[in-house]
């Protein structure tokens, strides 16, 4: 077991940079997944990580042996592909012996650890099976224990739940991640589901045109946004844009915005705040002169979608359309084309310089 | 695969069997009808030509054992057909590996259209160049003299050797273009995962693509070693004295000695072997692929 330090890697394809300077220090036996829009570099990183590709300029070490010329065959990773990528001509448990058995293990050795892969997958009576007699969840297991049994460094996984429907995801996700906390391995994990990226890893990565864009333990991204980018493509954010006043924002019709978190930026400069729907307030009711709720907006309701357990509504104001989330508590309904006051603190709005 | 096709049978022929039929006419008018003539050739004592008298024998069939000739130019051609299949195999499966997996784009078209072009060139043409190379004085003879310090002389003309090479020549592509196919079929992901569980280069090629790619390596084994078990033309021209085969003798049959019920005889015992070659091969063969 052991971390990967990923520091200053550049690669390119013809005048295309797929990763930009990208440095990340994934810790060992973390959990890590790595989010971007399609195209980001994702999979480019894990490619230059895993030895597939080589990069252009930077290092790459995984516990601390510097592993840039190292071919793939001799990094000792594990890596499970979007497509599984079984053997077809193999048995399943021929699938998982294929990493013992080319290191030229003892049969008896292969055959016990064969078997426990299996049974740690929650598959241990399938190993006579074909890969095309499986179903997907199946094997995707049998992708993770062909991966897991040769005891790597650190597991790759690309989209590994991708192909899955929703339901056999979130089976996989926690069955993924209870298996990755009993064998303490260091895990870097592609996906673009960010509700997979939050529930699953100790960190995220944001990756934007090959540039990291923000890096951290998901609350700490999520509540503390460096970026609009960060702040929308990680949940759901409100953005009020305008100039900086010191301690937040006067927004063109003057209206100020106080945020306590985020960056500083010099008065007078050009910048947003980002606001989680779930944190505002929706009344009817006169403004109150509560400092824990000081941002007040007035607007419109232009639309409500009632979910269940909470509503979503959206307020139209000056010309923008703010996102509101209230949970479902019986009481208070409102109706489309309602004028409504929105009241939030300002601890739960982030400072983002332009 | 095989689950698709077993779907396939268990809907029935009938609905197929409009379609179905051209494809069978033609067989019978151009494959069964002549071959049935044949057979019935092969139990007469002469053609029932210009009223010479004839009647129904086994001699052509009792010729082929009663006379060691036969038995010895039938393993010689076996052994050819064996040898060149070998060789389409190591010069044929290299090239659709790097057709299939190392060249891309344009490089790869190139390739292919050079890989193809003795398909299309006409196989006579195709022999005679192969002599003009071989002979002594020739254009192989002349280049190595040319680049190599001492002098050396290098005539393959009319000898084993030759018969060889123009043989894998013109048989070679069937097993590109077979390889090619499954190779094509196999994912990158499947390489890419063996390599990050620790295998080599070599060891994904024998654990993983040559195992997933021997439909093409059988499917062009029979197309090539079939074909070269009875063929007369190249051992002819670039075998001279050395080139006689079993082919070449039943073609003696057919164009110069006109005793067509022996050639047609030692024709269908060529069938024969090769049909019991071909079903003993088959069980080994599906284990292994
Ligand atoms: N071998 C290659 N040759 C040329 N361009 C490439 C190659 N591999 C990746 N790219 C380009 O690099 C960029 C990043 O690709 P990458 O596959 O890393 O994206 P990704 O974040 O994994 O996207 P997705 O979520 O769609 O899988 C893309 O613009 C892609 O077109
Ligand atoms: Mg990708």
């Amino acid at each position: 077991m052991a971390g990967v330090q990923v520091a200053n890697v550049s690669r390119s394809f013809g005048a295309h940079k797929a990763l930009d300077d990208v440095s990340i220090d994934f810790a060992d036996g973390g959990f890590y997944a790595l989010l971007g829009p399609s195209g980001s570099g994702k999979t480019t990183l894990l490619r230059q990580i895993a030895g597939f590709d080589f990069p252009d300029s930077g290092r790459i070490a995984i516990g601390g042996e510097s592993v840039e010329r190292v071919p793939v065959e001799k990094r000792r990773i594990g890596m499970v592909f979007q497509n599984y990528a079984l053997f077809p001509n193999m048995s399943v448990a021929d699938n998982v012996a294929f990493g013992l058995s080319v290191r030229g293990e003892p049969k008896a050795t292969i055959a016990t650890e064969v078997q426990r892969a299996l049974d740690l997958v929650q598959l241990g009576k399938l190993g006579g099976r074909r890969p095309h007699q499986l179903s997907g969840g199946q094997r995707q297991r049998v992708a993770l224990a062909r991966a897991i049994v040769t005891k790597p460094r650190v597991l790759l996984l690309d989209e590994p739940l991708g192909a899955l429907d929703k339901a056999l995801r979130v089976d996989m996700q926690i069955e993924l991640k209870r298996i990755q906390r009993e064998i303490g391995i260091t895990t870097i994990f592609v996906t673009h589901d960010q509700e997979e990226a939050l529930t699953m890893s100790d960190r995220i990565g944001i990756l934007r045109d090959g540039r990291l864009v923000q890096e951290g333990p998901p609350e700490e991204i999520y509540d503390r946004p460096q970026s609009e980018f960060a702040a929308t493509f990680l949940g759901d954010a409100n953005i009020l844009r305008g100039d900086a006043t010191g301690s937040g924002i006067k927004l063109p019709d003057g209206t100020t915005i106080a945020a306590s978190t985020g960056a500083s930026v010099p008065a007078g400069a050009k910048a947003s705040c980002a606001v989680r729907p779930e944190r505002i307030r929706i009344s009817t009711g006169a403004t109150t002169s509560d400092p824990a709720n000081a941002n007040t907006l007035k607007g419109r309701v232009s639309k409500r979608i009632f979910a269940g357990n909470n509503s979503t509504y959206f307020v139209e104001r000056d010309g923008q359309t703010l996102k509101v989330i209230v949970q479902n508590t019986g009481t208070e309904r409102l109706a489309e084309g309602q004028p409504v006051v929105l009241t939030w603190s300002p601890d739960s709005t982030v400072l983002i310089a332009a | 695969m095989a689950d698709q096709l077993a779907i396939g049978s268990r809907r029935g022929l009938k609905p197929a069997l409009p379609l179905l039929l051209p494809a069978y006419l033609w067989l019978t008018v151009a494959i069964f009808l002549p071959l049935s003539a044949m057979f019935f050739f092969s139990f007469m004592t002469d053609l029932p030509l210009a009223g010479k008298e004839w009647s129904f024998t086994l001699g052509n069939y009792a010729a082929f054992f009663s006379q060691s000739l036969y038995s010895r130019l039938l393993l010689s051609s076996l052994r050819l057909g064996l040898e060149v299949t070998l060789w389409c195999v190591v010069i044929g499966y290299p090239a659709a590996y790097v057709l299939a997996k190392v060249l891309k784009g344009r490089s790869r078209e190139a390739i292919f259209l050079l890989v193809i072009l003795p398909f299309w060139s006409n196989g006579l043409v195709r022999i005679f160049s192969w002599a003009m190379v071989l002979r002594e004085g020739g254009i192989l003879d002349t280049a190595l003299n040319a680049v190599l310090p001492f002098k050396i002389n290098i005539d393959l003309m009319y000898s084993y050797p030759a018969v060889i090479i123009g043989l894998v020549h013109s048989y070679v592509p069937y097993m590109v273009l077979t390889c090619y196919l499954t190779l094509q079929a196999i994912d990158d992901s499947l390489i890419e995962a063996g390599r990050s569980l620790g295998a080599s280069r070599r060891q994904v090629l024998w654990r993983v693509i040559i195992p997933l790619s021997m439909p093409g390596l059988v499917a062009g084994a029979a197309l090539i070693f079939v074909p070269v078990v009875g063929s007369f033309m190249e051992p002819r021209i670039l075998g001279g004295r050395t080139g006689t085969f079993y082919g070449t003798v039943i073609e003696d049959q057919f164009v110069a000695v006109f005793n067509w019920p022996l050639g047609a005889a030692l024709s269908f015992i060529l069938l024969a072997v090769v049909l019991i070659i071909l079903a003993l091969a088959a069980p080994v063969l599906r284990r292994t692929g």
